[in-house]
């Protein structure tokens, strides 16, 4: 079958698409966008969170039909949305849909060639994120390397879809909030602490109009999690 | 952080932005929130097709016949092939033992054991195809504890053992035992007040990693195949994978791709061998992605264990003697057992200066899912049964638990059982004197978390949204326990690292350039590489070239080590390299100031300077167009092996400690958890990054957890896995996870680089029975096994 609906603001058409197949696996392999992630394809890990029409959702529920017509919003499409959230516009699928030229559709996965080029990052741009590379990315993506609440990487995109979510929504979450809204998202790395320091510290710059780098949740210093007697610390969930 | 003794040594670079010390940012981070990093699952080719893995049904049975004819015909499968189509005489592997089938071959003895590979243009087609192989099998009786493993006429699971084990065992279906005796248990007994003895018994936990078993083998022109696959250690994959393709390992190009953690689970092959079988077959690029189902059955678990301890206690509170049998069950094949029982033996009497001691431990072979390696490896186990003892010593005696301990602790000097000397800070009474000083989370806090002020929060509740209580039957209890781990590969084996290191002048700039195959598996080492880098040479810009078999072996990413060995790696050719670099300084400026050849120079911030701080050149003048390069192993000191009949020997590299404190609320009515705060004090010798180091700590901290409540792979007495999805098998979620304050003592080890220690393990260990030790408090229940379950607690 063909299946016609919006990814990141621009309009995608796939075709030969099986009845059984998933909107996750449609991202993954039939648009190169591999950013969402197959850790479980059972809808238990979160790994595979995207929003589809705002709506935060595990892309491995989701038939590939059931998105005819409608907008997904996947990690690859965060810092675009946070960009339009800042010029004031909606960008999540929310409140219809956007414009933007046709995708290639050739692009599927990761090429042995695009994988190769993975290498370290100097110094001077690790360190000058914030200023440099960081226009590039949506404020609770920095916010998650920042706080070190990446280690494999594997549950990051899923857990900064959901996250974002919940930041657009409620603007200053309390822990307990936070928890409950990523209680979805299974990170079997880091035991949740950073990823807590991470969201507070996105939510902290978005109120600050996203000038806020020191609230104390900086890399070394994290609040909860460097010393027992850090006020933060005892909030829980 | 508190307590620090550093190496003078470190004063190399050590202004140099972005070395060791710093919370430096992954260098990995940006790709991974972009979605960019390509990991295993992610690869993708032209011309590519999907892989896929026919299963045993059975825990153990004889294949009467595979009729592959049916499969083979479904439209867009392109290959399907069986033990009979393997291409050479090697049709096993194994870690250290190769008794595992590549694919089954008359018998099988395990639940998903795999039994045949399809090739096909769509996943689907493949998983339909599957269901086409028409395997007829006679189910054989299964073993599945020690007392069926060791019946008489107890079916062997490997009659026909050449091992070095198998020689020494006293049953077939005994992987490998190792008894360690020192003292004298029995007369020690006979100057004890109380004696305190007891069985205990460890579920089998599953890694759970989330980016699950995958790779893409290419066929290559040359008719060798280049592998992109998740894994733990590259060089030890290629030594087992080459053999059964019958292709020299240069022809067999690895390399790393994006790893969604591992935890020990990857340190077995799952689809590389599978993968490259199919490619070479169909002379297409072949992906193989397990899905979740499939990778409870594609690695190897914790061994579940059963652990008869029994120690004696004077009045005074002095630990007379320990008297331990530890029983593993190793599953159906060997993976790392024999390492995990040396670990069980070596580490099971704990942090504690015991002398008359006498252990045994072994690992079984049955019918069960094979395990093998997993965070903690052997030490998790022990660390279970020897602090319920410590707690159950304690209260014998009436003494506060953590005084006990204090009274017992080891310390830098003691001896092990092996008769090994630590030789480095082991501050055991430290590390709980800090805990307990730890303020302790304030009571009742769902009553003040609720937004209006006096409202209940459920989410701070037992039950949490599921809204089971508001307070009433909840009892907190508190509970502590501290562990001991060994850091790096162990009993004689020759644990080296490689590292290339080459530093050049790229647009004005000097940048070096670390090569390894070290696994970043979600650690970090990536970023402690580039530190140590930039300590080491004085440079800011640091590139870490992909992991892969055109360098020599990094070892494993387990154990711990890799901070240690690699790291230790990086460091020695950094100043191979650092020794070349002021050499052709010498040689081109020395004559133009004396300083050169006179003063200790250091390269720093991009310049070679004095140890007095004088400037003599920057490193961009020095090296021009010349680039560097030093390429070398490295290793740690040497272990021996454990004697096979009293366990002496020098066994262990360097041991790390952590301890925890935990505060758990229960549900006593309903028999449920929620632990409240899981506080961690761990000696880390030096932290290379101290916002890693935590990160390493709270994981470890959550999995210890997850086995104190809830994870367990259940499997029924025809050794049939029950449980094989994050729907039945569950792993701590944001809303089971505490807070976890953490203190980390820097106490250098003098024989480590940097004076750091291993960090990863240690803090899975304590964790388990600090929880079970709260909960006890809470409820008064004797609990001697984990998880714990509601039924265990409510006795219903």
């Amino acid at each position: 079958m063909r299946v016609t609906f919006q990814v990141n603001g621009r309009p995608y058409e796939a075709d030969d698409v099986w009845e059984g197949e998933s909107l996750l696996y449609v991202l993954r392999e039939r648009m190169g966008l591999p950013g969402s992630k197959n850790a479980c394809e059972q809808g238990e890990c979160g790994s595979c969170t995207v929003r589809l029409d705002g709506d935060p959702v595990c892309a491995c529920l989701v038939a590939a039909g059931q998105v005819e017509g409608r907008e997904v919003v996947t990690v690859e499409g965060l810092a675009d949305l946070a960009r339009e959230r800042a010029e004031g516009g909606c960008g999540t699928g929310a409140c219809g849909s956007r414009g933007g030229g046709a995708r290639s559709t050739a692009a599927r996965g990761t090429s042995v060639d695009e994988a190769r080029r993975w290498e370290a990052r100097p110094a001077g741009a690790e360190s000058g994120a914030r200023t440099g590379e960081s226009a590039a990315l949506a404020p609770v993506q920095q916010a998650f390397i920042d706080a070190g609440a990446v280690q494999c990487g594997f549950c990051t995109p899923g857990l900064l879809v959901a996250a974002d979510e919940l930041i657009e929504r409620t603007g200053q979450p309390s822990d307990a909030d936070i928890r409950e809204a990523l209680s979805g998202n299974l990170c079997r790395c880091t035991g949740y602490e950073a990823i807590l320091d991470a969201v507070r510290l996105a939510a902290a710059r978005s109120t600050d109009g996203g000038t806020a780098t020191d609230g104390g949740t900086g890399p070394g210093e994290g609040t909860g999690t460097g010393s027992p007697a850090a006020p933060a610390a005892g909030t829980g969930a | 952080m508190g307590v620090t003794r550093t190496p003078t040594s470190l004063s190399q670079g050590s202004r140099t932005r972005g070395g060791i010390g710093e919370s430096t940012l992954r260098p990995d981070g940006t790709l991974k929130v972009t979605g960019e990093f390509a990991y295993a699952s992610d690869m993708w080719h032209e011309d590519m097709l999907w892989g896929y893995t026919l299963r045993s049904p059975h825990a153990h049975a004889e294949i009467v016949s595979v009729d592959t004819s049916e499969a083979l015909a479904q439209p867009g499968v392109r290959a399907v092939l069986t033990y009979d189509d393997l291409p050479t005489e090697v049709k096993t592997y194994g870690l250290e033992v190769p008794d595992t089938p590549v694919l089954a071959h008359g018998r099988v003895r395990h639940h998903g054991e795999p039994v045949a590979i399809i090739a096909a243009d769509h996943p689907e087609t493949a998983r339909r195809a599957a269901a086409k192989i028409r395997v007829e099998y006679a189910e054989l009786p299964v073993v599945h504890d020690e007392a069926s493993a060791t019946a008489p006429g107890a079916p062997l699971l490997h009659p026909n053992r050449a091992d070095d084990h198998g020689r020494h065992v006293p049953h077939p279906n005994i992987v490998h035992r190792q008894p360690i005796v020192r003292g004298d248990a029995a007369a020690a007994k006979e100057t004890a007040d109380v004696v305190v003895s007891g069985e205990y018994e460890v579920g089998m936990q599953d890694q759970a990693f989330l980016g699950p078993e995958s790779g893409l083998a290419v066929p290559a022109e040359d008719g060798g195949v280049d592998l992109y696959v998740a894994t733990q250690w590259l060089h030890a994959d290629l030594r087992q994978i080459a053999p059964v393709l019958g292709l020299p390992e240069d022809k067999i190009r690895m390399t790393l791709a994006g790893v969604g953690g591992a935890f020990g689970g990857r340190e077995d092959l799952s689809m590389q061998i599978h993968s490259c079988l199919l490619a070479l077959r169909t002379g297409r690029p072949v992906k193989i992605v397990y899905n979740r189902f499939e990778s409870f059955f594609g690695h190897v678990h914790r061994h579940p264990a059963k652990l008869w301890y029994e120690h004696g206690a004077t009045k005074d509170g002095r630990i007379t003697h320990m008297k331990c049998r530890i029983v593993l069950d190793g599953g159906a094949y060997a993976s790392t057992s024999p390492a995990v029982v040396g670990n069980a033996a070596s580490l099971a009497v704990g942090p504690y200066a015991i002398d008359d001691v006498d252990i045994e431990a072994l690992a079984l072979y049955t019918n069960n899912p094979p395990c093998g390696a997993m965070r903690g490896f052997g030490a998790v186990q022990a660390c279970f049964a020897y602090e319920s003892q410590m707690d159950r010593l304690a209260a014998e005696l009436g003494l506060d638990p953590v005084e006990f301990r204090r009274r017992n602790a080891m310390s830098q000097g003691t001896f092990m059982p092996t008769g090994q000397r630590v030789d480095s800070p082991a501050p055991v009474a430290e590390i709980l004197r800090r805990l307990k000083a730890m303020p302790l989370p304030p009571e009742r806090q769902w009553e003040s978390a609720g937004r209006s002020g006096t409202a209940t929060d459920v989410r701070a509740l037992p039950g949490g949204l599921s809204n089971t209580t508001h307070g009433e039957g909840v009892v907190r209890g508190v509970g502590y326990a501290v562990g001991i781990k060994n850091v790096g590969f162990s009993e004689g084996f020759d644990d080296y690292s490689t590292a290339r290191v080459r530093l050049q002048v790229v647009g004005g700039e000097p940048v070096a350039t670390v090569h390894t195959a070290m696994a970043e598996v979600g650690q970090g080492g990536v970023t402690v590489h580039a530190q140590i880098a930039r300590t080491e040479l004085g440079v800011t810009q640091v590139s870490i070239a992909p992991a892969d078999t055109k360098v020599g072996s990094a070892g494993s990413t387990s154990a711990s080590r890799q901070t240690y060995v690699t790291g230790g790696a990086i460091k020695n050719a950094c100043e191979a390299v650092r020794e070349q670099v002021l050499q052709i300084g010498r040689a081109r400026f020395g004559t133009y100031h004396p300083a050169w050849n006179t003063a200790e120079l250091l390269l720093e911030d991009g310049k070679v300077v004095t140890d007095g701080g004088e400037v003599l050149a920057p490193l961009a003048e020095v090296l021009e167009d010349e680039t560097v390069e030093a390429d070398l192993e490295w290793r740690h000191r040497p272990t021996e092996a454990l004697d096979v009949r009293t366990g002496q020997g020098f066994g262990h590299v360097q041991y790390s400690f952590a301890a925890h404190r935990a505060v758990v609320e229960v549900d006593t009515e309903l028999g449920l958890v929620k632990v409240v705060e899981l506080a961690c004090a761990q000696d880390v010798g030096k932290a290379l990054n101290p916002q890693s180091v935590i990160g390493q700590i709270q994981g470890g901290t959550t999995q210890g957890l997850g086995l104190a409540v809830m994870e367990e792979i259940v499997v029924s007495p025809g050794a049939k896995v029950c449980n094989p999805s994050f729907t039945d098998y569950l792993i701590p979620t944001i809303l089971d996870t505490p807070t976890i304050p953490v203190d980390i003592l820097e106490l250098a080890d003098e024989h480590a680089p940097y004076g750091l220690r291993g960090v990863g393990e240690a803090p899975t260990l304590s964790s388990t029975p600090a929880v079970l030790s709260a909960i006890r408090q809470a409820t008064g229940l004797a609990l001697k096994r984990v998880p714990v379950r509601p039924e265990h607690l409510t006795g219903t």
